[in-house]
């Protein structure tokens, strides 16, 4: 049983030709994302990416670019789409 | 938390935490997760020993939100090691991550204030995972000399994790979202739901106390339990039961796995309680208040993509522009159809 949200939505996105393979955005990644091939990473499930910013805050190479949030319905609604935060704990 | 001594060091003394869950430990899990004092549970930031723990015990690192600490105590009772309380104003990791409290240079200000440097003799912090949108390992070596290991998702899995010489395992890194889990995020959603919907209820009692000729109890109880039912019926389905059966709806969209979960509630409402509407009820009665359970449960699973562990801003931005308008919808048509249908029958007499 695996719990998939929606199709190609995520602001993911990788540049192959900056990645030095050090193999931080496989570690950090909690959706399994990515995964090394040879001396670089790789996009293995794009679609499970949930824009939560791991891989690009420890992409020392800077080869990886996403818009940050949280999915959540009630912090967009409360703030507007554009402001999105949340008060969770 | 509960001190139990404190550990020397060439520092000074650090206090030693129990490892063990006191009652007051289970009420306050149980409490927060229903949303009581739910932003203000939370221990002092700072250094913290399990254990015996001496200069080459590992330094875990934690959010300042109570129940974090106390599942990461708990997960690593009869371990000697170090913890360093982060201030993420009683917020858990995660979520502080993403706000950004929980960061950087949260981490590299709270290596400086407290003793650890003279502490430990190593230079290894051991990260949560689910801190890392905001620890960026790399600039945490730079401001401080200490580099950053990231632990597992889990607390209960550090145990495993440090006897494998501070490695994961692939599973130890993915987030999971099991039904245990799902139901106790979930106690929050009926908690605030609830709250609303029985102010809500007492409006519908109200109004629907006046016979016509004076207040009556029994005339608001017979006018009001199909509507109460209709909302209660939304509330507990797109909460609890939504949760539970997450995996299982039909569709990729929270507001469309809540229509369907929301459809079979109401269909069961309707053909159950058809003796609680009066027989000359219009066919649009029970359907206004199907399309009231149906908007309910579907508003109310939208909401707990915020729960959950595998939802994407850009995902719940695209779902609420369809979603939104059509619950609108739905409540405006919930609204005009019964009025529709005796104006018709006025009109037809």
């Amino acid at each position: 049983m695996s719990l998939s949200y929606l199709p190609n939505v995520t602001t993911l996105e990788f540049d192959g030709e900056a990645c030095t393979g050090c193999g931080m955005c496989v570690e950090v990644c909690p959706h399994a994302v990515f995964r090394l091939k040879g001396d670089r990473a790789m996009l293995q499930d794009r679609d499970a990416c949930i824009e939560c910013g791991a891989c690009q805050a420890n992409c020392e190479a800077g080869a990886l670019q996403v818009e940050l949030g949280v999915g959540c319905a009630r912090a967009i609604l409360a703030t507007g789409p554009d402001a999105p935060d949340c008060s969770c704990a | 938390v509960k001190v139990e001594g404190r550990v020397a060091t060439l520092a000074g003394n650090v206090s030693r935490v129990s490892t063990r869950w006191r009652l007051g430990d289970w009420l306050g899990r149980v409490l927060a997760r229903l949303g009581f004092r739910r932003m203000s549970y939370a221990i002092a930031p700072g250094l913290y020993a399990v254990g015996q723990p001496g200069p080459d015990s590992p330094v875990l690192v934690s959010a300042n939100y109570k129940l974090s600490f106390d599942v990461l105590r708990r997960a690593i009772a009869g371990l000697d090691a170090w913890i360093l309380v982060l201030d993420s104003n009683g917020v858990n990791v995660w979520c502080a991550a993403g706000k950004g409290t929980f960061g950087t240079a949260e981490l590299a200000r709270r290596v400086e204030s407290t003793p650890l440097a003279q502490v430990v003799r190593h230079r290894r912090l051991v990260v949560p995972q689910l801190g890392a949108p905001s620890v960026a390992a790399h600039e945490v070596e730079r401001l401080t000399d200490f580099g950053v290991v990231f632990g597992p998702v889990r607390a209960d899995d550090i145990p495993e994790f440090l006897a494998a010489g501070y490695k994961a395992t692939p599973g130890m890194r993915r987030v999971t979202f099991g039904i245990v889990d799902r139901l106790e995020v979930s106690g929050l959603e009926l908690a605030t739901a609830g709250r609303a919907t029985a102010l809500l209820s007492l409006l519908v009692l109200a109004t629907t106390a006046w016979n016509g000729t004076a207040l009556s109890w029994a005339s608001a109880w017979s006018a009001s339990v199909p509507v109460l039912l209709a909302l209660w019926g939304g509330v507990l389905a797109g909460t609890v039961l939504f949760a539970a059966m997450l995996p299982w709806l039909p569709g990729r969209m929270f507001a469309v796995k809540g229509a369907f979960l929301g459809s079979v509630v109401a269909a069961g409402a309707w053909i159950g309680g058809e003796g609680l509407l009066p027989e000359e009820a219009p066919v649009a009665l029970p359907l206004a208040l199907a399309l009231v359970t149906v908007a309910v449960t579907s508003y109310l699973g939208a909401n707990y993509t915020g729960s959950t562990t595998f939802t994407s801003l850009s995902g719940v931005k695209k779902e609420l522009r369809v979603a939104i308008p059509v619950m609108a919808v739905a409540l405006v048509a919930a609204t005009v159809l019964p009025v529709a249908a005796l104006v018709l029958t006025e009109l037809t007499r």
